[in-house]
């Protein structure tokens, strides 16, 4: 500024005021200048980037989930349901102090450890921003009520939510049968298209749910919302509807289900029921069981690790991966392969004193009726009489007959070794062993006890209670394949049903040699009242008061092996170790409707402890319909 | 103001002009109609802010009538009223601030507020505003212009004393407005610009050691001007929704009551300090542009004022009032488009609350009373 200011004249003083104030605008303006330079870039250059945030600010594109088709039995009794259950989620990005947020929220409802450690999982994993995440996925309806109560303390990040979830009205009863839905994990999600299950929970695992997930499941939908900056929604601007998946029907039928159930008891096993003239599975239990809903609404961990460590498995399913050696039921198939490579016919007679040896070898094999001075045996026995005897002795000749290939060949044929079901998720394939497998696995050659053993169903071989209900049904049928089938019917056509291709006939056997083999397996359950060594093995603890003719076959499989010279005695064994109880059969005989296949672990005899429980299946679907048949006879 | 004045005014105002009266009544007409454009504008805009919520509007009415009675009545008194009673204000508003410090109340953290018995909560840093550019107006009164080295440091240890109260209540926002009404008067008072340079410099150079005497979380305020993006759901929030509010307006704004960006809560602040972008995103680049010719107006006639003061106590207390006033709708604008960092700078006579309207006002009284009052 000029020197001669500081001479005291109130007219320079004056016109220095005015210059200084003059720049000083003049910055002032410049800073405006500044300000409206920035207000050009974001309101014109910069327009389009800040209204495109803008609006995605506000708008907010939710993923709707489908409603998962219902499954419902061939009846039409409902299956498998869906619920509201009421979730309580939060939004992390709202909350500045989770744990002290979570700890507030836990003076209100019950949050378990659990409950925590598994939000902050879920917290961790891929997802997208301002996702409300679950907390506590089943609210009680006081527990709504407090939470709306207390709202306010938790406006902020928390919210409740209603959704629809999968609900087992008959919760264990047909927990093996449908399977179930469990929660999507990380590892669902890379597998699973992640657009389609943005919204979604929950993802078959098991069975029918699993099987058919793609066309329950249905198809994602989306709504485009308008929110606040608290997440909550003002107003919809868009919806596109997801599609809901679709029902099922299922060849299951609730009432034959129940009764095998109950037939089976608290003992552990497995019963499969099987349409002969369909395919379709009528039933399949598994016991134990387990409340699928659990795995729906949340287990605690020590709930779950009891159903995972506990000696029963109630989690593994017996009825499809169950495997287990045939026992006699295996008979069947040796007697059928004889008679197709004509090393048998029905006329061959052979002495059965209890006991087989091969020639030139010490072990001594065993018929059941076995004991410790080699008495017992059926005596003279033909292949009908051997199979209604279960001789094991018959077997054992006739199974050294057959060259192994034949007999392997021959037993493919049933399905043995495979899964045959076309809609049956994680089937087992059992094991029917040959030369070469041996060699793979054990390292080992054939031997010709090998064959022995295979006589009886013995030894590496292994079968599901599916297959062998799908045994039943293919002898049932004479020879003719239908697949095992869940499914019966559904809205539209499935996708993931793409039919095998339909399957041969069992080639071989003669028309007569099927009629007499089911002849057989009637003397099996019918022949009674011949006196010692003549009656049916069944027919003592099933063959009575029957109204059809029911055609069937036991078996035993052991568990340990019975060393030389000792005898099998029940009672010195431990409960797991021994034998299990098979029994296979099918009816009415001559027109057969329905195939079953019984298995009780550790149950001891197949006549004694499967049969009655095969005949109850058998009578718990056949009676209804044939007092159906008499009244409309009657009617006419 | 002299009996005669009132007994020549009254019983004749019906003949005369309505600028005449309005002269009677020492209202300078042109910075009355521009600050009744402001407040008009404003109370629109805070209309839209607050969801069209009349409790709080009216409220807020009421206060700026109440800013409009202390503007009349502050222009009603003679400049020399206000030079005899400077320093006394000024010791009185140090005094008030130090009784904040210690008995005053807490709100959100600040020790802002203070509750005498009898009178309504308020802020003694609000006063300052005021009574720190009329201590220093009053100390370069009749000094010689430009000061001296001796008198410049004399007027910045009466700057620093009351902006540090202020700041240590926290409330950076009213320091710095507290000292920028103490700078604009020395300024004013002329300073060669070769010291102005050496400040500038010192001020550079001393900028490191202020980054250390910060509280943490005004370091995060200005790192977060640099970068929103580095902390989107904190610090940054704020910006980014500003800006977004802002640039999403266009030219032509999306319409008086149709802001998402407020509407919605994404805004934080609306009403108060970042109502600014409400403007922006409702009535565009146009509605911005308006609203700062009307501020530039006001600024452009205070100075008018101040430079045709008789005195240099008028000269300098108009003159820095006005470049307060500046300062404030600077720095808020500035902070709001992101320029600068957040600090508590309300929009002057826009954004909702009542002090600093009122004290606002109150400033442009004096200035009417050092533009209409001739004889001292």
């Amino acid at each position: 500024m000029a020197p001669d200011l500081s001479i005291k004249d109130r007219l320079s003083e004056h016109q220095a005021f005015v210059g200084r104030a003059l720049v000083i605008f003049a910055v002032a303006v410049l800073l405006v200048v500044g300000l409206i330079v920035r207000l050009v870039q974001l309101q014109v250059w910069e327009h389009d980037v800040y209204r495109t945030r803008s609006d995605e600010n506000r708008i907010l594109v939710q993923p709707l989930a489908p409603q998962r088709g219902l499954i419902y039995d061939r009846n039409g009794v409902l299956l498998a349901d869906n619920r509201p259950v009421f979730s309580l989620e939060l939004v992390g990005e709202r909350i500045d102090d989770l744990s002290a947020f979570i700890e507030e929220l836990s003076t209100v409802v019950t949050i378990s450890e659990e409950d925590v450690t598994g939000f902050y999982e879920r917290l961790k994993r891929r997802r997208r921003p301002f996702e409300p995440i679950v907390l506590k996925l089943t609210l009680t309806e006081d527990e709504i009520a407090k939470l709306a109560v207390n709202r306010h303390r938790f406006i902020n990040g928390m919210q409740v939510n209603a959704k629809l979830v999968r609900f087992y009205p008959y919760g264990e009863l047909f927990t093996h049968a449908i399977g179930s839905v469990r929660r999507v994990t990380e590892d669902d999600l890379r597998r699973l298209d992640p657009v389609n299950y943005s919204a979604t929970t929950f993802v078959g695992k098991l069975g029918v749910e699993q099987f058919y997930e793609r066309s329950l499941h249905g198809e994602v939908g989306y709504q485009r919302v308008e929110t606040d900056a608290h997440g909550r929604i003002r107003q919809e601007l868009e919806r596109s509807l997801p599609q809901a998946g679709q029902n099922l029907s299922l060849h299951l039928d609730s009432r034959l289900q129940i009764a095998a159930s109950g037939a089976l008891g608290e003992r552990r096993g497995a019963i499969v029921a099987i349409d002969t003239r369909s395919g379709g599975i009528l039933a399949m239990v598994s016991n134990p069981g387990y409340d699928p809903n659990l795995f729906v609404t949340g287990i605690s961990n020590q709930k779950y690790q009891e159903l995972v460590t506990s000696r029963d498995t109630p989690l593994f399913n017996r009825a499809i991966n169950g495997q287990y050696a045939p026992g006699s039921t295996f008979k069947l198939i040796v007697a059928l392969a004889g008679l197709t490579y004509d090393v048998v016919t029905w006329e061959e007679q052979i002495e059965d004193r209890g006991w087989f040896k091969l020639p030139n070898h010490e072990r001594i094999y065993r018929d059941w009726s076995w004991t410790k001075d080699n008495s017992g045996g059926q005596g003279i026995v033909d292949l009908n009489r051997a199979i209604y005897r279960s001789s094991n002795v018959f077997f054992y000749n006739l199974a050294t007959r057959l060259h192994i290939d034949q007999l392997t060949d021959f037993a493919s044929q049933f399905g043995f070794g495979r899964v045959m079901s076309v809609d049956v998720a994680g089937a087992s394939n059992g094991l029917l062993p040959d030369p070469i497998w041996k060699r793979g696995a054990k390292g080992e050659v054939w031997y010709p006890g090998d064959n022995v053993n295979m006589g009886i169903g013995q030894g590496d071989l292994l079968v599901t209670p599916l297959q062998l209900a799908t045994v039943a049904s293919v002898i049932a049928n004479r020879g003719k394949w239908v697949r095992p089938q869940m499914l019966l019917a559904s809205d539209l056509p499935l996708s993931e049903v793409d039919p095998p291709p339909s399957l041969p006939r069992v080639q071989g056997p003669s028309a007569d040699d099927w009629e007499w083999l089911i002849d057989s397996m009637e003397d099996v359950v019918h022949r009674g009242n011949k006196g010692y060594r003549q009656n049916g093995v069944a027919w003592a603890y099933i063959g009575r008061g029957i109204s059809y003719r029911m055609a069937g076959k036991s078996g035993t499989a052991q568990v340990v092996e019975i060393k030389q010279g000792e005898e099998y005695d029940e009672e010195e064994l431990d409960e797991y170790n021994r034998k299990h109880a098979w029994f296979m059969a099918f009816a009415p005989a001559d027109d057969p409707a329905i195939a079953v296949s019984v298995l009780v672990e550790n149950g001891g005899g197949g006549s004694s402890v499967a049969g009655p429980i095969a005949r109850e299946v058998l009578d718990a679907h056949l009676l209804p319909q044939l007092a159906g048949l008499d009244d409309n006879r009657a009617r006419r | 103001m002299s009996n005669q004045d009132f007994i020549r005014s009254f019983p004749q105002s019906a003949g005369l002009s309505a600028s005449q009266s309005l002269r009677m009544m020492h209202i300078d007409p042109i910075l009355m109609l521009l600050l009744l454009g402001v407040v008009g504008y404003g109370l629109v805009i805070l209309y839209s802010a607050v969801d069209r919520d009349s409790s709080i509007f009216s409220a807020q009415a009421l206060r700026m009538c109440l800013g409009l009675v202390a503007l009349v009545l502050a222009a009603q008194l003679r400049p020399n009223f206000y030079l005899r009673w400077a320093p006394m204000l000024y010791v009185l508003g140090a005094g008030l601030l130090i009784a904040v410090l210690i008995v005053g109340v807490k709100v959100k953290g600040s020790q802002r507020w203070l509750e005498l018995p009898g009178l309504p909560r308020f802020q003694p840093s609000e006063l300052m505003k005021i009574a720190v550019p009329m201590m220093l107006a009053w100390y370069f009164r009749d000094r010689p212009l430009p000061p001296t080295v001796k008198d410049i440091a004399v007027a910045l240890v009466l700057i620093a004393v009351p902006a540090a109260l202020i700041m240590q209540q926290p409330d950076l926002g009213t320091g710095i407005l507290v000292a920028a009404a103490g700078l604009t008067v020395i300024l004013l008072a002329g300073v060669y610009w070769r010291w102005m340079l050496y400040a500038f410099l010192a001020m550079a150079a001393a900028a490191p050691a202020v980054w250390y005497v910060l509280q943490e979380y005004q370091r995060q305020r200005i790192l977060t001007l640099f970068d929103p993006q580095s902390d989107p759901l904190g610090a940054g929030w704020n910006i980014i929704q500003s800006t977004t509010a802002i640039g999403s307006g266009g030219l032509f704004g999306k319409g008086l009551f149709q802001g998402t960006q407020s509407h919605l809560d994404f805004l934080p602040e609306s009403q108060t300090d970042f109502i600014i972008a409400v403007v922006g995103e409702e009535l565009g680049f146009f509605g911005l542009l308006g609203l700062l010719l009307l501020y530039m107006a006001i600024v452009a006639r205070g100075l008018v004022i101040a430079s045709q003061a008789q005195n240099n106590f008028g000269r300098l207390l108009a003159g820095a009032l006005t470049l307060v006033f500046f300062v404030y709708l600077f720095v808020n604008i500035a902070m709001v488009a992101g320029l600068l960092p957040v600090v508590g700078v309300p929009l002057p006579l826009v954004s909702y609350g009542g002090t600093s309207a009122i004290t606002l006002l109150a400033g442009f009284g004096i200035i009417m009373s050092i533009r209409s009052h001739k004889v001292w």
